[in-house]
């Protein structure tokens, strides 16, 4: 009896041994799998990380050669020439140009049609609207660059017969309409998260509806308005393929939209078609325009956060 | 301020409503054109690339004469990219999203992930493109492979997987989670028994909208220096390649040279022969379908979830 006894705690002490095993590899693989997860969220940052590094770095390499002076404020940009220019102000020039024809037709056109979806339209409208917006936001921006170049550009040349093959104005239209999608839906869900009470405030008050809208939903949900067209800017500016297809790709100080001109975006991709030697100057150009438009795009989000912060309206 | 007389009042109430009519009638405008640019730009490709939208159009390689090209490469290309794409951005996508929704503290750490999320969802694509030259092509030596394209698209997309998922599991409520724990699960059996399955049509959702996006980038991959005129496939596996009959392994593929679909029609329509211009329409058709159709899964898969789920 004795001896069944402490045959029994043996193997109860075996059990208790075996669960708390069990506990620890449990926790040991628990451990494992949540420094994994960990890992997988780090790879966002590594990739800002990397971004920041190799932009940085062949940057240098590139002032090391051209002085930043010269990159800011000379009036050409032949770094492929044996008369070498490096002003980065034409390449700006051109994305400023063609961003802002952009959003002349985004922000007018995504904001009618953020108020009306959100203000006017019956749910059926909208559960139809919104995913043509979506399918709109989701065409290739190749697609729209052929649009651009192919149908756009002989329209628009019936209308200006002087309008060269490529420019800056038939491009910019196309950005525009792509960018739509984009502001109207952030525009429509700022809106929309306006609290009815307000509304109903003000058509008791005897408004109509566009007065309402105008004067009411739009001012307090301004800071959204603003996000959205913040991230219509960012869109236009780092947009590549419309301009490469439609704009053409020869560098041009100017500041008319009916000329061809090559942008920042462009540039890189007119080098990357070609067969430039890793790590000769021209190389690092397109480094050095990348950092810019980094930076040009950093910026304007930058204001598009102290805007919200300044204006935010909380209820 | 004077009274107003009834008469002035009505023309006032007619003035208010007209302009809510002429409102109303620029908002109907200004959506319809967004669906007349999508019908245009649909018929136009047609009409244009019908009759080169035949067999032999997916089954030729590209050629220096029109007529006779095909996009053989590019769709191979493709779906080969978007292979790499999906099996490297869906699991460090959702690991993320698990992570930041159900273990991650508040903490700085945290704070810095979640801002850079945002950040880079806003970087241009070009740049995502100059991050792999300088990385994946040089310094990992990966080249200008069907791998460099297929990490770079799926860094692109990270943003809106990691983002997406989140949105799903967020929508799961805590009772889910606290029954899991109370009958003693561990956190990440109730995350994999759980909260993964449940989430799974949001994560899906996310994936098809992702994948969407980067069939389109044309960019970034032209960044890298991928070349436009490819007249091979990549090898497959266990085959023999070239002169020398050695098989090829089982991931030889993923190192070799390629082109996509959106490259080939860059590369046709920035020809100044008009004749190529109806192999970009065929083409531009062929890669529209492809984008709007996975589009329209994933309203359809979101449309199903709104109306089916009720916690």
């Amino acid at each position: 009896m004795n001896h069944a006894m402490s045959a029994n705690s043996v193997s109860d002490l075996h059990q208790v041994s075996d669960r708390l095993a069990h506990n620890a590899m449990r926790h040991v693989s628990e451990r494992v799998i949540e420094m994994l997860l960990f890992a997988a969220a780090a790879v966002s940052v590594l990739t800002t990380v990397g971004i920041v590094y190799v932009l940085v770095s062949e940057s240098i390499h590139f002032f090391q050669n051209v002085p930043i002076v010269d990159f800011l404020t000379d009036t050409q940009w032949t770094p492929l020439f044996d008369d070498a220019h490096y002003g980065i102000m034409v390449l700006i020039s051109g994305t400023l140009v063609s961003s802002g024809v952009a959003l002349a037709v985004a922000i007018p056109m995504g904001t009618v049609i953020a108020i009306y979806l959100s203000e006017f339209a019956n749910p059926k409208v909208r559960e139809v609207a919104k995913p043509v917006l979506e399918l709109l936001g989701g065409i290739p921006t190749i697609v729209f660059g052929y649009f651009a170049l192919l149908i756009v550009t002989p329209l628009l040349q019936t209308i200006f017969p002087e309008l060269p093959g490529f420019s800056l104005l038939s491009a910019g239209l196309v950005m525009g309409i792509m960018i739509v999608p984009y502001i109207a839906s952030l525009s429509e869900d700022a809106m929309r998260a306006v609290p009815m009470s307000m509304r109903e405030g003000s058509y008791a008050m005897g408004a109509t509806k566009l007065y309402t809208a105008i004067h009411v939903v739009v001012p307090a949900a301004i800071s959204g308005l603003a996000a959205s067209y913040i991230l219509g800017i960012s869109r236009a500016v780092g947009e590549t393929m419309i301009l490469a297809v439609a704009a053409g790709m020869q560098p041009n100080l100017t500041w008319n939209p009916m000329e061809p001109a090559a942008t920042i975006t462009s540039y890189i991709v007119q080098v990357a078609l070609g067969d430039l030697p890793h790590g000769s100057i021209g190389y690092q150009t397109i480094f050095a325009a990348g950092l810019t438009l980094l930076l040009i795009t950093l910026m304007f989000n930058i204001a598009g956060q102290w805007l919200r912060r300044r204006y935010r309206e909380a209820y | 301020m004077q009274p107003m007389t009834t008469e002035q009042i009505r023309v006032l109430i007619a003035r208010g409503k007209m302009k809510d009519t002429i409102f109303q009638a620029l908002g109907i405008i200004c959506l319809a054109i967004g669906l007349l640019v999508i019908f245009l730009l649909v018929g136009d490709m047609l009409m244009r690339g019908l009759d080169r939208l035949n067999i032999e159009f997916f089954t030729e390689f590209a050629s220096r004469r029109a007529h006779q090209s095909g996009i053989l490469s590019a769709w191979v290309g493709t779906i080969l990219v978007m292979f790499v794409t999906a099996m490297a951005a869906v699991p460090l996508g959702v690991a993320a999203g698990i992570y930041l929704e159900e273990y991650a503290k508040r903490n700085w750490v945290t704070d810095i992930i979640e801002i850079n999320i945002t950040n880079l969802a806003a970087v241009p694509s070009i740049v995502y493109g100059l991050l792999a030259l300088g990385i994946f092509v040089y310094t990992f030596g990966f080249g200008q492979s069907i791998l460099s394209a297929g990490l770079t698209l799926a860094l692109l997309i990270l943003p809106i997987v990691i983002v997406s998922t989140r949105e799903a599991i967020r929508s799961i409520p805590a009772m889910i989670r606290e029954g899991s724990m109370a009958v003693g699960a561990t956190r990440w059996q109730t995350c994999r028994y759980h909260i993964i399955p449940y989430a799974m049509p949001g994560i899906l959702t996310g994936v098809i909208i992702g994948l969407a996006r980067a069939i389109g980038e044309t960019a970034p991959i032209i960044t890298i220096g991928a070349l436009t005129f490819i007249a091979f496939l990549p090898p497959v596996p266990f085959t023999a390649t070239g002169a020398d009959g050695v098989s090829a392994g089982l991931f030889d593929w993923v190192m070799s040279p390629f082109t996509v679909m959106s490259i080939q029609i860059f590369n046709w329509t920035s020809r100044p022969d008009p004749a190529f211009e109806i192999n970009a329409a065929a083409a531009g058709f062929v890669l529209m379908g492809m984008v709007l159709s996975m589009n329209a899964i994933a309203i359809y898969l979101r449309y199903r979830m709104r109306k089916n789920i009720k916690w």
